[in-house]
Order: C-alpha cells, then structure tokens, then sequence
C-alpha cells in the first residue's frame, strides 16, 4: 500500500505552508495532494506557487496530483477550476461534479476526492469510462461496504482510504468562522489564518465535539485506523489517505509506513500516536456506528 | 413558476393538490428517500392512488429516490425506480449516478431530475447530469446567492428547481455527514438527520436537556421552549461564546423575493416538509398557491398574513433568506 497526503483544510500563512511541505519532502509519504479545496477567497498561495511546491515534491520523488475546490458557488471559482482541469503534468483530484465534466470532456484521467458521493460500484464503474483512475472511499462508510464494492468495481480502478486526520464533515454557504467574531463572510478578515487548527466547538458541558474551519465543519476527534490496515490490505486497498494537521504529520506518516512494513506493531504504533495526539480519537465509521465513536482494538476483534 | 409541495402520505397528498399544489412529491416507506421516518411515505398501493388522485386533477406526482444506495442494498433502490415507473410517477428525484444509469436503461421514457441531495451547485456540474444521464430538472442546494442562482440559470441545460419554504438545511445537501457522525445515520445513507432513534430529551431540577447520539445539543431553563435537537441547530460554545454557532432554529422563506425568483428564470418552487403535518401542507400549500397567482396576475406584494401564516408552522417561528442573501453567508 501506498501512502498519501491530502489537501491541506485549514488556512496557513504561505511560510508554514512552505515550511511543511519542506518536511514532508523528507517524509516517507508517495502521493501528495495539493491546493485550496475549502475556500477560494483565501489567496496566501496562489496557483503558481502551488505548481511550485508540486515541481519540488515531483522533484524528491513524489506523486503530485491536483486538489480542486469542493463546494463551487461563484463564476470566478469556475474559471480557476478550469484552469487547474487544463494543467497536464499532474493527474487533477475532481471534488465536485463540475470538476468531473471538465475533466471527463477532455477525455482526460482523474481522481475523485473523499466527498465526491460514491456510495456504491455502479455509480463508480461509470466514472471510470470516464477516466475515473483512483477514488477516495467516503470517509462515512463501513469496511463492510468498502469489501463488497471492492469486489464488484473495475479492477484497474485504485483506492483510497482516508486513514488519519479531522474528519471532513461538512460545507456551506456560511462562513462560520466570520459569524464567531460577528463578521460578513464578504468581510470576514481572514479570520481563518489565526487558527491554524480551526476553531474549536465544544457543547455546553464543555466537550469537544467539531471544528469550524470557514465554511468547513471537521470533527475534533482524530480519525484513527491505524488497526485496520491489515484488512485493508486484505481487500486490496491500494492508498491510504492522511489528512494534514498542524503537528506531527511528518511523523505520522512514518509511523504508517513502517507498520505497512511490518517494522512496528500496530499496537505500538497505537501508543506512539496515542503520546503525539493529546485529542480524543475515533474510527466507528469503519464499524458501522457513530463516526464519533472509538471501538477498541479488543472489541473489533470480537 | 411550478409550485411542488411536500407529501407525507395520501391524506396531506390530497391536501396538497386541493389547495392548488402543481405537483406533489412523495416518497416509499424506507431508506430509498432522505425523509425516512417511522410511520410516514407510501406503499405502492397509496402511491397509486395518489397518482390516480393527482392526475385525475391535472396534477404531476414526483417521487423521491434521493438517498445513496451501498452495495448491500442496490436492490431496494432499483425496486423503488422500478415501483415508480409502475405507478406512472411524473418524474424520479435521484442523487445517486449509479441509480441514474439505471433508470435511464430500463426506463427510457422515465423523466429524471437531480435531487438537491446531488450537490450540484453551479452549471458544469448540472451539464454533466444532462449530458451523461437526460437528467430534466435539477434542485439547487441551498447554498446560492440570487446572482449566482441567475448565472447558473442563464448556462444550464437544464430546468431549474429551488427551494421556496421550509426546514432550512445550512450544509450543502448531500455533503453533510454531521448527522452520522452523532449517530451512525445520515441522509446519504439512512435517509435521516438527526434521527429521532438518537434523541434523547433529559429533564432535571433546573434545565431540559436535548441530546442527539449522546451529545448536549442543547439545553433549556425551564420558561425555555425547547427545539428539536437537529445537530447544526444546537447552542455550542466557541472562543468563549455560546451562541447558536451554526445556525439558529429557523426556516427558507422566500416570498419576498419570488417576483426576482421568477425574472431569472427559476422554473418551479420546491416547499420542504414531506415530515410535517397535514395542517402544515394545507397552510403552505395555500398561501404559496395564492402568492404565486398573485405574482402571475402582476403587481405582486408579500402579504403579511401570507407572512404571519408561514411563520407560525415555522422552526423556532421565525424565518430567513438563507443563502438566497449575502448577509446570511
């Protein structure tokens, strides 16, 4: 199995998004998804000083592929989704259905991102005589669903699991960020720069429980499935997914692969991540439950 | 502009199209639509008679298909298509690619649209549908500004459909999975958001607590009214603020800017609330019926007992343009 990294959700200064990618040159990762897939008003980096972080990861041997915006509402945002559609030298991650018309009517190959709605192998069989090559598994399904689409879609299609990171819930219309400091969202100030995490919702009982980031919702539990990689290579997963955070990404993606290898025990793994990770974390999608929820590894067994 | 309104079973189907609804919209008794609760939709036999009712009266019924079918239940989706095309359905709300394909191939004379669970949000996207699968109509999410309602209009292939009234969603329909992070159910898979199987209201000495899959999302004093605990509509703390940091209980009211809705070449008007009422569909249906006469003889003003009317069956009793407004985003 290879390792990938998605597209960075939160909004960082151009300098720490340098500064990251600089590590993650040195990380054992394969695939490395870059550009602005949550809010097009946010403009630190721009198209061509992500083409040039993509020409120094291509260059320390990495896969480069092309992340597209996920919720499209203005014209401008079309003509920018054209213009990364009409870049040939990496494969471009469709996350939304205008991005795979664009990319389907110049017969072009393409990824499909984890919220692209593929819930099932009809649906997936039919992008893939569109050029479909690589989908991610809807991070809201179960390893049941995974096992049985896996055995009925086009063998030369790969996939991906995302494995690790905040999970990607939701996006709106509404900027939530602008409305916690009482901003217009057509004046929202950037707000998004000082939380180079998102922001924090908790309940009333003061617990954790999603993370504003603009017009994305995340969970603020850290989805976890450093347990399941045996099943996933079982059933063919070609791709595991993590998903960047301000801490420790570099680490983690070296913790995975070094028990893909076999070179640690998934169980010592746990307690590594368990020591970098201070959030609580969750994998119940995988099981068919909450995605909040946590199933321990004794359980799952069972 | 077309007025669809909302059907629960064949009662408020009735209702519906004797209070001057051009098109009813239903749904089967399960997890094939994103309104699957206990005790509501149809069975074939009522949604035949509906259809009968309906078109006896000039009147078109849509069905909904609109959740995402996962392998282990393909069949349930395809039947549902299938019952559909047997009941002589007007059209098939879908959402799902693979469920588009189907119905293409072994209904070819069936109308599609695009369920606003589909997520299509501007004129590539909707391109794509009518090119790959004859899809008639789109529903927009509710997510759009007028303007960029217009610019998508004025390049679609395709009829476009907008929600007017009801239950407002504040994600992108299709593209939220809050409610299954909570519970293990969402409208893509289960047909749901916050399932009333997940609610739990918890009464103490000093306060009502409203929890969904175990999570405060709110909590009254006592003088409170309490809400329905819908996830995005909870009161959260963030920065050292409670607020309703989502979004406020409250409801899509768009009859102040209907005559805009039609200038732009909006096709039909969608009201929201297959789970509510029979009281309910009668008032929406009828006030909407009225404003959209009204609109067609010129001269249109929103009348406040049209207002005073909507807002009394509405969530937390008020009401908003959503995104349909730039302050609101």
């Amino acid at each position: 199995m290879k390792i990938s990294l998605g597209p960075i959700y939160y909004y960082w200064s151009k300098e720490r998004v340098y500064d990251f990618y600089k590590k993650i040159a040195k990380s054992k990762v394969d695939i490395v998804y870059l550009g602005e897939v949550v809010c097009s008003k946010r403009r630190e980096i721009k198209l061509k000083d992500w083409l040039e972080i993509a020409h120094q990861l291509s260059a320390a041997g990495k896969e480069v592929v092309l992340s597209t915006l996920t919720l499209l509402e203005a014209d401008s945002e079309l003509k920018r989704l054209n213009r990364i559609t009409q870049i040939n030298e990496y494969l471009v991650e469709a996350n939304d259905f205008a991005a795979i018309g664009l990319l389907s009517k110049q017969q072009k190959p393409f990824a499909i991102g984890p919220s692209v709605n593929m819930y099932n192998a009809q649906s997936l069989n039919i992008l893939f005589n569109k050029g479909l090559r690589r989908w991610c598994f809807p991070v809201e399904l179960s390893q049941e669903t995974l096992t049985s689409i896996m055995e009925d879609k086009n063998t030369k299609l790969e996939t991906e699991v995302f494995v690790f990171g905040k999970l990607p819930l939701a996006f709106s219309a509404r900027c939530f960020t602008a409305r916690a400091y009482n901003l217009d969202k057509d004046d929202c100030q950037y707000k998004c720069i000082e939380h180079k995490k998102g922001l924090l919702l908790s309940t009333k009982e003061d617990k954790s429980f999603l993370i504003m980031n603009g017009i994305q919702t995340l969970s603020s539990s850290t989805l976890n499935l450093i347990n399941n990689l045996e099943q996933m290579k079982e059933i063919g997963v070609d791709i595991i997914r993590i998903s960047p955070q301000s801490e420790h990404t570099d680490n983690i993606i070296d913790i995975f692969r070094d028990v893909i290898d076999n070179k640690v025990s998934s169980a010592d793994a746990q307690s590594i991540i368990d020591k970098l990770i201070s959030q609580k974390q969750c994998n119940g999608y995988w099981f068919e439950q909450a995605g909040m929820d946590m199933v321990e590894l004794a359980q799952s067994m069972q | 502009m077309e007025l669809v309104c909302p059907a629960g079973n064949l009662p408020a189907l009735k209702i519906a199209v004797d209070n001057g609804a051009d098109t009813v919209y239903i749904g089967f008794g399960d997890d094939t639509n994103a309104r699957h609760f206990a005790g509501l939709n149809f069975n074939e036999d009522r949604a035949n008679q509906g259809v009968e009712y309906a078109h006896a009266r000039g009147r078109k019924v849509y069905v909904a298909i609109n959740t995402y079918p996962q392998p282990s239940g393909w069949q349930r989706w395809t039947d549902a298509i299938d019952r559909a095309a047997r009941i002589g359905a007007d059209a098939v709300i879908l959402a799902d690619i693979g469920l588009m394909a189907y119905a293409k191939n072994s209904h070819p004379e069936m109308n599609l649209h695009l369920s606003v669970q589909g997520s299509a949000t501007s004129y590539e996207a909707l391109d794509f549908y009518c090119q790959n699968f004859n899809v008639k109509r789109a529903v927009l999410p509710r997510v759009l500004s007028v303007a960029q309602v217009k610019k998508a209009i004025e390049n679609s292939p395709v009829e476009i459909e907008v929600f007017g009234f009801g239950s407002l969603c504040v994600m992108v329909e299709g593209r939220c999975i809050l409610s299954s992070y909570a519970t293990g159910r969402s409208p893509n898979t289960y047909g749901a958001c916050s399932p009333a199987s997940h609610v739990e209201y918890i009464e103490n000495d000093i306060q009502l607590e409203t929890r969904l899959g175990g999570v405060l999302i709110d909590s009254y004093e006592k003088h409170e009214p309490a809400g329905y605990p819908t996830l995005c509509k909870g009161r959260f703390e963030a920065m050292g603020n409670t607020y309703y940091a989502l979004e406020e209980p409250t409801s899509l009211n768009t009859l102040d800017i209907l005559p805009e809705l039609k200038k732009i070449g909006v096709k039909a008007i969608k009201i929201e609330g297959r789970q509510r009422s029979p009281a309910y569909i009668r008032t929406v249906t009828k006030t909407w019926s009225e404003a959209l006469k009204q609109l067609d003889r010129g001269h249109y003003q929103t009348k406040s007992e049209w207002n005073r009317a909507l807002s009394e069956i509405s969530e937390g009793f008020q009401t908003t343009l959503g995104a349909y407004h730039r302050s609101w985003q």
